[in-house]
C-alpha cells in the first residue's frame, strides 16, 4: 500500500458525491414546488356553473362567476348584430386567430348562438374588468363609439363580440370560456360538449 | 485563584466586566468582531449628507421587522378574516393603529431610503472598480426588497391589494409558451383567492425577510472588505501613514455613529409627522380603494401601484404591447446591474466628471420622477406620448453610457480627499 493520495480517485468520489447531491435535491425540489400547483379543493371549486339566461332582455348583460372571473353574458340585439361586419378593419385580430375561445366560438359573432355573446369579463392586458359601453357615441370611449367594452385601467377598447381594437395595450380579443346550452333558457359554463 | 485573563483584567482596572469580556473572548470573536466592523473600520473622513443612507435603511430595516411581527400577532392571512384583522388592529388592538401605520409609512420610507443610497452611488461612481460585487448585492436586497413590498400589498386584502396582485402576476403570463401555467402555480388557483394570499403571507413573513437579512450581512461584509467610497472617489487605502492607516481614514466608530445618529434624529422627526399627521400621504402611501375589501368582480376605476412601482409600472403602460412592455419593465429594473460595466469612465465622482455624464445622469434623475408621477396618472394620450419620451431618455443613460463616458471630457482626481475642518 502506497501512502500517497489517489487525486484521481478522490476527484471521481467528489464528483459522484456532488452528482447525486444533486440529483436528490433536485427529486425532493418536485413536491415543494408542485404544492403551490391549485389543490384538488381548488380545481373542485372551479366547476362549472349554470346560469337561466331567460328572463335576460335583449341588450342587457348579467354578470356571474366562475372560478373568480366575472363571467359576461349579453343578449345581443338584431341592431348590435348588424354592426358587427364593418367593425373588422379597426380590429386587431377580427377573425379570432390569436385569440383564446372554444373552436365554435371562432365566428364574427364568437358565439354558439349569435344572440347571447358568453365573454370572460378579463380585459387581455393585464387582467382588469372591462366596462360595458353599448351605448353607441358614448364620448367617454370615443366620439365615433359604436358599442363595446372598454378597460378603465390602460384605455383597451373591445367590440360587441369582445374583439379587440388596434392600437391599444390590450393583445388578444377577450377570452370566450366553455360552455353549453343545456336547454333553450339554460347555459352551463366552464364545460363544453366536449369535456362536459 | 485567577486565570490569566482576569489576572490582566485586575491590573488594568477593568474589574468584572473586563474579566467577562475575556472570558467570552476566548470562546467567541466578540472584542474581534466589534474592532474589525466598527472601531477600526476606517472609513474616509469626507463623506457627507448622501451617505446617511445606508445606516437608514439599515434602521428601518429594523422598524420593519419590529412592527412587522408585532403586526403578525393578530392579522388573520385568509380571504375571510384578513380585511377585517387589519380593521381590528386598527380600531381595538391597543396601539394597533400606530403598529401599523408605522410599518405602512416604514415600507415607503424604506424606498425613498434606498432609493437616495442608489442615486448616492451613481453620483459617486460607487459601483465601479472594486465595488462591483457589493453594488450587485446591494442590487440582489432591492429585488427582495420589491418582492417583500409585493407581497406585503396584498396582505390588507383590500381592493386595491386585490387588483395590484392581480395586474402584477398576470405580466408573467406575457411570458411565451408557459406563461399561462406560470400564472396558474404562482397563484395556486385560478385566480387571486385564498391560496394566493396565504403563500404570499408566509412569503412575506419568513422567506424573503429571511433572504433580506442575509443579503445586508452580505453587503456589510463586502463593504468592510473593499471599504467606503467617498464623494471624491478616491481610494483612502492608497495613502497610508506610517502605522499603516489611511490618513483619510477615521474609525467608523465614534465618528460615524454619532453622524448617523444624527440622520436616525431627523429620519424619526420627519417619520413622526407621516405617521401622526398624514398616515395615507394623500393616497400615496395607503391608497384610498384599498379601504374597500377585495372584490373579485369589481375593478378599481383606476389601478395604480404604491409610488414606488410607479416609474416602471409607467414604462410597462407607455409600450403598446404587452409582452414587450413586461419584458422593457423588467429591463429597466435589471439593467442597474450592469452598471460597472457599462460605465467606461475613469473617475468615479460627479465632481471629476464631464458635462456629458452630469447630462444624461440629471436628464435619468429628472425622467425616474416624470415616470413615477406618470404612474400615478390615468393614462390619457398626452400622459401616454409623454411617458414614451421619458421611457427612451430613462433608457438612454444605461444604454449609451458605454459612449459617453469613453469620450467625455473629466477633471484630474486628487490623490486624497477634500476635506475642510470645521
Amino acid at each position: 500500500m502506497t501512502e500517497e493520495v489517489d487525486t484521481g480517485r478522490r476527484h471521481f468520489l467528489t464528483v459522484a458525491t456532488v452528482a447525486a447531491g444533486a440529483v436528490g435535491a433536485a427529486f425532493v425540489a418536485v413536491p415543494f414546488l408542485a404544492s403551490w400547483k391549485p389543490s384538488a379543493r381548488a380545481k373542485a371549486m372551479g366547476a362549472p356553473v349554470e346560469l337561466d339566461i331567460g328572463k335576460l332582455e335583449p341588450g342587457a348583460m348579467v354578470k356571474v362567476e366562475w372560478r373568480g372571473k366575472a363571467i359576461f353574458v349579453v343578449h345581443r340585439t338584431p341592431d348590435m348584430l348588424a354592426k358587427l361586419p364593418a367593425m373588422g378593419s379597426s380590429l386587431r385580430d377580427p377573425d379570432s386567430n390569436e385569440s383564446e375561445q372554444p373552436e365554435f366560438a371562432k365566428n364574427e359573432a364568437r358565439a354558439l348562438k349569435p344572440e347571447y355573446l358568453v365573454l370572460v369579463g378579463v380585459c387581455t392586458h393585464l387582467g382588469c374588468a372591462p366596462l360595458e359601453k353599448f351605448t353607441p357615441g358614448d364620448v367617454t370611449v370615443a366620439a365615433d363609439w359604436q358599442g363595446g367594452f372598454f378597460c378603465p385601467c390602460h384605455g383597451s377598447k373591445f367590440d360587441l363580440s369582445g374583439r379587440v381594437f388596434k392600437d391599444v395595450p390590450a393583445p388578444t380579443n377577450l377570452p370566450v370560456p366553455p360552455y353549453q346550452f343545456v336547454s333553450d333558457t339554460r347555459i352551463l359554463i366552464g364545460a363544453d360538449k366536449g369535456n362536459a | 485563584m485567577g486565570t490569566a485573563t482576569e489576572k490582566v483584567a485586575a491590573r488594568t482596572g477593568g474589574g468584572r466586566l473586563a474579566a467577562l469580556t475575556g472570558w467570552i473572548d476566548e470562546r467567541f470573536p466578540m472584542t474581534k468582531l466589534w474592532k474589525e466592523q466598527v472601531s477600526e473600520y476606517y472609513a474616509p473622513k469626507n463623506m457627507n449628507f448622501w451617505y446617511f443612507f445606508g445606516s437608514l435603511a439599515l434602521f428601518v430595516l429594523v422598524i420593519q421587522f419590529v412592527t412587522g411581527i408585532f403586526l403578525t400577532m393578530n392579522y388573520k392571512p385568509s380571504a375571510a378574516d384578513a380585511f377585517g384583522s387589519v380593521e381590528y388592529i386598527m380600531r381595538d388592538v391597543e396601539w394597533g393603529w400606530l403598529i401599523r401605520y408605522m410599518h405602512s409609512t416604514g415600507a415607503s420610507a424604506f424606498f425613498v431610503v434606498v432609493y437616495l443610497h442608489m442615486f448616492r452611488a451613481l453620483l459617486y461612481g460607487s459601483y465601479q472598480k472594486p465595488r462591483e460585487l457589493l453594488w450587485i448585492i446591494g442590487m440582489l436586497i432591492y429585488f427582495a426588497l420589491m418582492a417583500e413590498a409585493f407581497f406585503g400589498y396584498l396582505l390588507p386584502w383590500g381592493n386595491m391589494s386585490y387588483w395590484g396582485a392581480q395586474v402584477i402576476v398576470s405580466l408573467f403570463g406575457a411570458i411565451p409558451v408557459v406563461g399561462d401555467s406560470l400564472t396558474e402555480w404562482i397563484r395556486g388557483d385560478f385566480y387571486i383567492s385564498d391560496v394566493t394570499l396565504n403563500r404570499f403571507f408566509a412569503l412575506h413573513v419568513v422567506a424573503i425577510p429571511l433572504v433580506l437579512v442575509f443579503l445586508v450581512v452580505a453587503h456589510l461584509m463586502a463593504l468592510h472588505e473593499v471599504g467606503s467610497n467617498n464623494p471624491d472617489g478616491v481610494e483612502i487605502k492608497k495613502v497610508k501613514g506610517p502605522d499603516g492607516l489611511p490618513l483619510d481614514g477615521i474609525p467608523f466608530h465614534p465618528y460615524y455613529t454619532v453622524k448617523d445618529l444624527i440622520g436616525v434624529g431627523v429620519f424619526l422627526i420627519l417619520f413622526s409627522l407621516v405617521i401622526f399627521f398624514a398616515p395615507t400621504m394623500g393616497g400615496y402611501f395607503l391608497e384610498h380603494a384599498n379601504f374597500d375589501p377585495a372584490n373579485p368582480l369589481q375593478t378599481p376605476p383606476h389601478i395604480a401601484p404604491v409610488w414606488y412601482f410607479t416609474p416602471f409600472y409607467a414604462i410597462l403602460r407607455a409600450v403598446p404591447s404587452k409582452g414587450l412592455g413586461a419584458a422593457l419593465m423588467g429591463l429597466a429594473v435589471v439593467l442597474f446591474v450592469f452598471l460597472p460595466w457599462l460605465d467606461r469612465g475613469k473617475v468615479k465622482s460627479i465632481r471629476y466628471r464631464g458635462p456629458l455624464f452630469k447630462f444624461f445622469l440629471y436628464s435619468f434623475a429628472i425622467s425616474f420622477l416624470v415616470l413615477g408621477w406618470l404612474g400615478l396618472q390615468p393614462p390619457t394620450p398626452l400622459f401616454t406620448n409623454l411617458a414614451r419620451f421619458f421611457t427612451v431618455v430613462y433608457f438612454a443613460f444605461f444604454l449609451l453610457m458605454p459612449w459617453y463616458t469613453s469620450i467625455d471630457k473629466t477633471k484630474p482626481v486628487p490623490t486624497r480627499v477634500t476635506y475642510h475642518a470645521h
